[in-house]
C-alpha cells in the first residue's frame, strides 16, 4: 500500500511539474526573439525604387493571388496585406507590409507562416520577390 | 533478446526523429508560381470597360450578398473586399455510400461510423479586388475563391482552393448585370 502511495505521488508530482511548467515555457517560447532575428529581418525584407505605395500594394496582392493565395485583409495606412494559402493539408499565411524608404524608395516586407513554424528559408523568400519584381518591372535590392 | 530490444528502440529513435525534423520544416519552393497560373488567372479575372472604380467595387459588394455572402473586410483605397459564406457540403453519393459501408460493417457483426466523416458543412471565401487596368482605361476585377470542408463531427475534412470554371462564370455573370457592362476576357 506504501509503495501503491509513493508511485501515485511521484506520478502526480511529474504529471504537476510537466503541466505547470509547460505553460510558462510554451507562452514564453512563442515570444521568443533568436539572435538570428536580424538576419531574418534581412532575408524578409526588399527596397524598390519606386514610390507609388498604392500601385506596390496593389501588386503585391496580384503576385500572391498569382502565387494561389486568397487575400484575407489589407490596410492601406500600415500598408499591409495578408493572405492564405493552402498547400495540401498545410495552411500558409503570408504577411506583406509595404513602407517608405527614404523619399524614393519603398521596402517590402514578407513573413510567411507554415502551419505552426515560421518559414525561415532565404530561398523561399527570394522567390517571392524574384515575381514581385517581374510584376512591378523593378529590381528587389536587398537590404542591410 | 537484448539486442532484438536495442534495435527496436534504436528504430523508435530515428523514427522519432524524422518525424519531428518532417515536422519542423516548412517545404521550399511554394513561393514560386505553378505551371498553371496563367490559365488561373484568366478563369479569376475579368475587364470591364470603365474608370469609375467606385462603382465597380459597390457593384461586388452587393453581387457577393446577392450570393449570400457576409462581408468581413474591406479596404477600399485598395479596391479589396473579403467575404465569406457557411453552406451545406452534404453530397448525395457520398452519403449513399457512407451509409452502404455503415451496414455491410454492421452485417459482418463490427460497428463502424463512416456516415459521420462525410463532408457537411463548407466555409467559402471570397477576396476580390477592384483595380485600375495598366493602360488606365478599363477596371480589372479578379476574384479568387477557398473553402474548408467539415464532417458532422465538426472535423476538417480538406480545405481547397476552388477552380470549377462555372463558379467563376456565375460569380461575373451577377456582375456584369449589377452594372450593366459586358465583361471581357483578360
Amino acid at each position: 500500500m506504501k509503495k501503491f502511495n509513493t508511485c501515485n505521488l511521484i506520478i502526480i508530482i511529474i504529471i504537476l511539474g510537466v503541466t505547470i511548467s509547460g505553460c510558462a515555457t510554451t507562452a514564453r517560447k512563442a515570444f521568443e526573439v533568436s539572435d538570428s532575428q536580424v538576419k531574418l529581418r534581412s532575408i524578409q525584407t526588399r527596397a524598390f525604387d519606386s514610390t507609388d505605395k498604392k500601385l506596390m500594394m496593389q501588386t503585391v496582392i496580384s503576385t500572391m493571388q498569382d502565387l494561389d493565395f486568397v487575400i484575407d485583409k489589407s490596410d492601406f495606412m500600415l500598408g499591409n496585406v495578408t493572405g492564405t494559402k493552402f498547400l495540401g493539408k498545410r495552411v500558409v499565411t503570408m504577411s506583406v507590409t509595404v513602407r517608405p524608404r527614404g523619399e524614393k524608395q519603398l521596402l517590402v516586407r514578407a513573413s510567411a507562416q507554415c502551419g505552426i513554424y515560421a518559414v525561415v528559408d532565404p530561398e523561399t523568400y527570394q522567390d517571392f520577390f524574384n515575381v514581385l519584381g517581374k510584376s512591378l518591372f523593378l529590381t528587389a535590392q536587398q537590404v542591410d | 533478446m537484448l539486442r532484438v530490444f536495442v534495435s527496436k528502440k534504436l528504430y523508435l529513435i530515428v523514427l522519432l526523429c524524422i518525424t519531428l525534423v518532417g515536422c519542423a520544416v516548412a517545404p521550399k519552393g511554394f513561393l514560386k508560381p505553378t505551371e498553371g497560373y496563367l490559365e488561373k488567372r484568366q478563369l479569376q479575372m475579368r475587364q470591364y470597360d470603365t474608370k469609375d472604380e467606385e462603382k465597380i467595387i459597390v457593384a461586388v459588394a452587393g453581387v457577393l450578398q446577392d450570393l449570400s455572402f457576409t462581408l468581413d473586410d474591406s479596404e477600399t483605397k485598395l479596391g479589396l473586399v473579403v467575404a465569406s459564406k457557411k453552406a451545406d457540403a452534404r453530397n448525395t453519393g457520398q452519403i449513399a455510400g457512407a451509409m452502404l459501408l455503415d451496414v455491410m460493417s454492421a452485417f459482418g457483426g463490427t460497428y463502424s461510423n463512416v456516415s459521420s466523416t462525410v463532408d457537411f458543412v463548407q466555409h467559402i471565401k471570397a477576396s476580390v479586388i477592384a483595380k485600375p487596368s495598366l493602360e488606365g482605361n478599363r477596371i480589372v476585377v479578379r476574384v479568387t475563391f477557398q473553402r474548408v470542408i467539415w464532417n458532422a463531427r465538426n472535423q476538417i475534412n480538406r480545405v481547397e482552393s476552388i477552380n470549377d470554371p462555372e463558379v467563376y462564370q456565375k460569380f461575373y455573370e451577377n456582375l456584369s448585370k449589377a452594372i450593366f457592362l459586358e465583361a471581357h476576357s483578360v
